[in-house]
């Protein structure tokens, strides 16, 4: 598809919209419906559309598939750490209260920090699964 | 610090599966595996002696109250069935080094421990948890990594067999869900002891019954129940070792826990009563425990016939809950335990015939008896343990469902308790005609390191694992009090809950 003038024009123009989109998805997830798992799905149909219009190799030489695990299982990480945090800080597993001295900031500072795990994962396991199936995938 | 502790059996596994995707080294994810399963055996012990010392712990996720949140609740019977998954998971981590390299290509092993951990910490999660839907979440969890588990095999029939296993276990889960939802319908919550205190005013809704329904069958298929076991077989025969021994001593045996609470817990011990399910139960484990038998006869490959033979130990399991009694109940958990026990360590005899024989084909492993004494020492001590022989942890589970069973005048299952007792022996009789009473078809073990298909020397963790399961075969065989009494309180516990006397 890399002939295609229209087509590789409308990519890049509405690549840098659906980063946005996916951003405001993920910041916003706390207030509004959304959150890291939409976020995540939106952030990687954008790495989607650049590797069926640019090929795949563009899009595997930006993001490995040695980083794409490491992002998967760093998100992973990332929830269990904030719920091992505040379990340390003297609360429940996952206890955002006690993440800050105000209980409202740290169930905002614990939310944001979920869902970004969350998106990460999400992201990158999407990509992963895409890349897998399009080519033959080895590790290391 | 004992609250923690229900949290922490799920967290450290947790955290350590994406560790060990990051590091991706082989020696350090077995170093890591069995460490988390070690810790986990300790803290889940404390667990279990603390509550069934008589304290009782709530942890509610998030600091949020339990109707709202996620609640975990434990009880005598769950700390139990905990303790067990991860006493398998320890012996199955010490054996698993050497077979795992032989049986798990080089660059997929961390991936493979990651894989097993997420299985475990699924497995924990359901015993763990008091609300259902986080059940369903920590079913799928365990069970998506046990289809990928068992696709790993070397035989590329492994992989039908799993995709078979990823339809039938779907399948399942999905009729538990729907299940869950309609409870959800019917009563506005997903906290188990919410649910058993809302259930009894709307018992004769339609919506009701059919939650039922569902909820038994998805969990029956997800327990291997006769008619629905038929993903079990291969999927055991043609999975790696390892995950054999541990699928196969703590997958279907979660699964019946999931359904004890169900039944006794969820939905009250009287509607049980009224419904035709306590029948259908006794003779459903009958014909599984006639079927299974007959079929583990006629098969001449090891681990096919360990996988239909669990098929018929899961009936006397069945059977046990349908009896509806305290008895039955208590045989049944005494079974989920001894179970564990016994077809752990056999399907580690089968691990160590695959690693240095390459092979489980009867006519490949024809008298090799004499020459694995060590490896067939414990198959022995196995299969008395399964044909049910006083002394070892078999008699003991048999002796106390054949009493329940007689306490209700069920001469029926005491007839077939007999006679799956002789077929036992029977098919194990089989294995030992080949192994102690036939010529040895290939000379196949020699002194060499390592060469061919064979392999000399068995490595010490194999021999630690295999023996030590034996080993607490014959202990609890004599020793019934702990087992017996851990069983008791968990039953005691249960009927006090619903305010029955038993």
């Amino acid at each position: 598809m890399q002939d295609n003038l229209i087509l590789r024009v409308i990519a890049k123009a509405l690549i840098p919209i659906i980063f946005l989109y996916a951003f405001y998805v993920q910041f916003h997830g706390d207030f509004s419906p959304g959150g890291g798992f939409q976020a995540g799905v939106i952030f990687s149909t954008a790495i989607l559309l650049y590797a069926l219009v640019f090929g795949m190799d563009k899009a595997a030489d930006v993001l490995t598939d040695k980083m794409l695990i490491g992002l998967a299982s760093g998100g992973v990480l990332l929830y269990g750490g904030v719920g091992v945090a505040s379990m340390l800080l003297g609360g429940n597993y996952l206890d955002y209260n006690v993440l800050a001295d105000n209980p409202v900031t740290g169930q905002h500072i614990g939310i944001i920090l979920i869902e970004l795990g969350v998106g990460m994962t999400v992201a990158s396991t999407m990509l992963l699964i895409f890349f897998s199936f399009a080519r033959r995938m080895v590790f290391r | 610090m004992t609250e923690h502790i229900s949290v922490l059996l799920i967290i450290i596994p947790l955290i350590a599966a994406p560790l060990m995707v990051i590091v991706n080294n082989t020696r350090f994810s077995w170093l890591v595996s069995l460490a988390v399963t070690a810790v986990c055996t300790y803290l889940s012990f404390v667990l279990m002696t603390d509550i069934q010392g008589g304290s009782e712990v709530h942890y509610a996720m998030g600091g949020w109250a339990p109707p709202w949140g996620i609640a975990y609740l434990i009880d005598p019977l769950n700390a139990l069935v905990t303790f067990i998954v991860c006493l398998i998971a320890l012996t199955t981590m010490i054996f698993a080094r050497k077979s795992v390299d032989r049986e798990i290509e080089a660059h997929a092993a961390p991936l493979f421990y990651a894989a097993f951990l997420l299985c475990f910490l699924g497995l924990v999660g359901i015993c763990l948890t008091g609300d259902i839907f986080n059940m369903f979440v920590f079913l799928e969890i365990s069970s998506l990594a046990s289809y990928a588990l068992i696709g790993m095999g070397k035989n590329r029939r492994a992989l039908t067999a799993s995709f078979h296993y990823l339809i039938l276990g779907t399948l399942g889960a999905t009729f538990f869900l729907l299940g869950i939802g309609m409870l959800l319908a019917a009563t506005g919550t997903l906290n188990m002891q919410d649910l058993t205190g809302l259930l009894p005013a709307i018992e004769n809704r339609p919506l009701l019954h059919t939650a039922f329904a569902l909820i038994v069958v998805g969990l029956a298929l997800k327990a291997a129940i006769f008619p629905l076991h038929l993903w079990l077989p291969n999927a055991y025969t043609y999975a790696p070792s390892t995950v054999s021994i541990f699928l196969s001593a703590t997958s279907t045996k979660v699964a019946l826990y999931a359904l004890i609470r169900c039944l006794y817990d969820v939905f009250s011990f009287d509607y049980m009563l009224d419904s035709w399910l306590p029948q259908a139960l006794l003779f459903i484990g009958t014909v599984a425990v006639i079927y299974g038998s007959w079929l583990a006869i006629g098969q001449n490959e090891v681990k096919k016939m360990l996988a239909y033979s669990s098929v018929a130990q899961i009936g006397y399991i069945v059977i046990g809950i349908g009896l509806l009694s305290d008895d039955g109940l208590r045989a049944s958990l005494l079974h989920i335990f001894n179970h564990a026990l016994m077809k752990g360590m056999l399907f580690m005899v089968a691990g160590v015939l695959v690693y240095r024989l390459n092979s489980t084909h009867y006519q490949s492993i024809s008298g090799m008896g004499k020459r694995m004494p060590i490896t067939f020492g414990a198959f022995i001590i196995g299969a008395l343990s399964l044909i049910g022989v006083p002394g070892t942890v078999g008699f003991v589970s048999k002796w106390n469902l054949a009493q329940a069973a007689l306490a209700q005048q069920q001469w029926m299952v005491v007839v077939v308790l007999l006679v799956g007792s002789l077929m036992a022996v029977i098919y194990c009789w089989k294995l030992i005609e080949v192994l102690y009473f036939q010529p040895a078809s290939k000379s196949r073990i020699s002194k060499v390191e390592q060469g061919g298909d064979s392999v000399a020397r068995m490595p010490v963790g194999m021999i630690i694992a295999m023996w030590g399961l034996a080993l607490l075969c014959i202990f609890f065989g004599f020793n019934t009090e702990m087992t017996l009494q851990g069983a008791q309180i968990a039953v005691d516990a249960l009927y006090s809950a619903r305010g029955i006397t038993p």
